[in-house]
């Protein structure tokens, strides 16, 4: 499987994070190099075998519809880059 | 003192030989003596860890003592640690200062146990060699031109270099075991699921196990005794009742029956490892164990199922540093996806990048089927693996890591070598059983090598009373390096 610059681009913007033209070649090689030892689990036929998520099998637990938590909204805006008002700022997403 | 193991700490403690703020101040004195050389820890708080260390010194005044309180732990900065720094080894957290305990801390501190600071560890836990912190390589106590390995880089020197009793750590791919192999200190990664996964910052949660660094076996089944339990907060934290890990140290092992996976023993171990491990099981031997050829015959797919798996994880679990609501922001942006690029591109290194855009690429669409379901399968026959091992004895030994500790810089251009450390703890994870790592001798150099015993699902008793026996036997875990001394 050969990966390409545009692969990089999409993942980078998929995943909203900025890269610079000029990394994009070496980024780009280390990728191919990690993906050529992924590619090793084609070697193995894995058909009529069921995917894996946990090693229990367990099935998520339901809770009580009730409220656990207190209001702690200070404490936890306390360590957001800008609030004003109680609310988190972001740069205007609507005209 | 600080060449004490954590169980002789606390008998001294008990015994009112010294106190908790005497240990405290005795293990600060020492980090400042040697974190500048080092490097083990990114925050230190020595009024809060005194202060801790005085309420410790009243409950044992008034009655109140178990069997660690006022002994000083140093946690991995991966946890959520109340009013302290938690970085997670990251420019992106490198303001977070947490307003919540991890469930694995506040089990902790009501035990008693003093926090003597956050250990330094490879940003968000991606690494082998902790080389990807932000806050810089950790150095090995036994090397300082080598490294620790990682992620728990920072725990295993700080144990190593007897500035804490003893440390919690994570392993996700064997980021306990491999850091205690290489800095010569114990490391247990209970099962899946033992230990609650609430305010431990999450890289791969389906990977992702909290637990104890320590001098011996003993000072692990102390330390788990306090630091598992189920947590609702956790959705997959495991309901069972409590243990005492500590009931079988004292267990015979005559019959134990030792399964030796010929993978383990293959090409890639290097000669040195090898024959520590080899004298290891011989001594097993001679205390009555069995040995018995089993086959993993798909292990050796664990090293690209798991950087199929953990990526695809760790792309969705760190979406959520935006920017907005903790961390860092970009201080310039013309709008929100700017801001949202140049916060994440300036927030994370190289590494957390890289696999970012592997899990991104392989969940993509059209990728799904073809990376990670096919990975998903392959986790089944993994695990299925280990199944039919231990239906033919009763644990597996064989090497924590192929090679001792590796020199800085040395893997550090070449991703896939680097993954290639985690080639004996990788699978452990993926089957979700528990693994054990205690040191075994040394190479060449001098430089540490590391026993892993893995255990089946639950047999962590088992696991750390096997340890036990052998370091009643012999005193790998009790040398130091010469340059702490």
């Amino acid at each position: 499987m050969a990966l390409t610059r545009d692969d990089v681009l999409r993942a980078a913007r998929l995943a909203r994070i900025a890269i610079e033209d000029a990394e994009v070649d070496a980024v780009l090689a280390q990728l191919e190099r990690i993906f050529g030892m992924i590619e090793e689990m084609r070697a193995v036929d894995v058909s009529g075998v069921e995917p894996m998520a946990h090693a229990q099998d367990v099935t998520l637990r339901l809770r009580e519809d009730a409220v656990t938590e207190h209001d702690q909204h200070a404490l936890f805006q306390s360590v957001a880059p800008r609030v004003e008002g109680g609310l988190y700022l972001v740069p205007k997403v609507i005209e | 003192m600080h060449d004490l193991t954590l169980k002789g700490l606390s008998d001294a403690l008990a015994a009112r030989k010294l106190s908790s703020v005497e240990a405290t101040r005795a293990f600060l004195d020492r980090i400042k003596t040697h974190n500048a050389t080092l490097n083990c820890f990114i925050t230190l708080d020595e009024e809060r860890s005194l202060a801790q260390a005085r309420e410790a010194d009243k409950a044992r005044a008034a009655g109140r003592a178990g069997p660690l309180t006022g002994i000083p732990i140093a946690h991995k900065d991966i946890f959520c640690t109340k009013g302290w720094l938690s970085t997670c080894g990251s420019k992106m957290l490198s303001n977070f200062v947490s307003p919540y305990d991890a469930h694995v801390v506040e089990r902790l501190n009501e035990a008693g146990a003093v926090t003597l600071g956050k250990t330094n560890m490879d940003e968000f836990a991606m690494g082998s060699s902790n080389e990807t912190s932000w806050y810089g390589a950790v150095r090995n106590p036994w090397d300082a031109q080598a490294v620790p390995g990682g992620s728990s880089g920072g725990s295993a020197a700080a144990v190593a270099a007897r500035l804490a009793p003893g440390a919690t750590g994570t392993d996700t791919g064997g980021s306990i075991r491999q850091p205690a192999a290489l800095t010569g200190v114990c490391g247990l990664k209970p099962t899946y699921g033992v230990c609650s996964r609430y305010g431990m910052i999450a890289f791969a949660s389906s990977l992702d196990q909290a637990g104890p660094m320590a001098k011996s076996a003993e000072d692990l089944a102390l330390m788990l005794n306090a630091m598992a339990g189920f947590d609702a907060r956790d959705s997959t934290s495991l309901e069972r009742p409590g243990e005492d890990y500590t009931r079988e140290l004292s267990k015979d092992l005559s019959g134990l029956r030792i399964g030796l996976p010929s993978e383990f023993f293959a090409e890639g171990v290097s000669p040195d490892v090898a024959r520590a491990v080899e004298t290891a099981i011989a001594r097993y031997q001679a205390l009555g164990c069995e040995t018995v050829e089993v086959t993993l015959p798909n292990m050796r797919l664990s090293v690209p199922v798991y950087y199929v798996l953990a990526p695809a994880e760790a792309s969705s679990n760190l979406a959520r540093y935006d920017g907005v609501r903790y961390g860092y922001r970009t201080p310039e942006y013309r709008d929100l996806d700017e801001m949202y690029e140049k916060t994440r591109a300036e927030g994370f290194g190289a590494e957390v990048k890289r696999r970012i855009l592997i899990g991104t690429y392989v969940l993509s669409h059209g990728y799904y089927d073809a990376y990670y379901i096919r990975a998903q399968k392959l986790r089944r026959l993994i695990a299925q693996d280990f199944t039919e091992a231990f239906s033919k004895c009763d644990v597996i030994m064989g090497p924590t890591s192929p090679t001792t500790a590796f020199r800085l810089g040395e893997k550090a251009a070449d991703p896939v070598q680097m993954y290639l450390s985690d080639i004996y703890t990788i699978a452990v994870n993926l089957a979700g059983l528990p693994g054990l790592s205690v040191p075994c001798g040394f190479d060449s150099r001098g430089l540490p090598v590391g026993l892993q015993i893995i255990g089946n699902y639950f047999r962590e008793a088992q696991m750390l009373g096997i340890a036990h026996q052998y370091q009643r036997e012999t005193d790998w875990h009790l040398r130091a390096p010469p340059e702490v001394q």
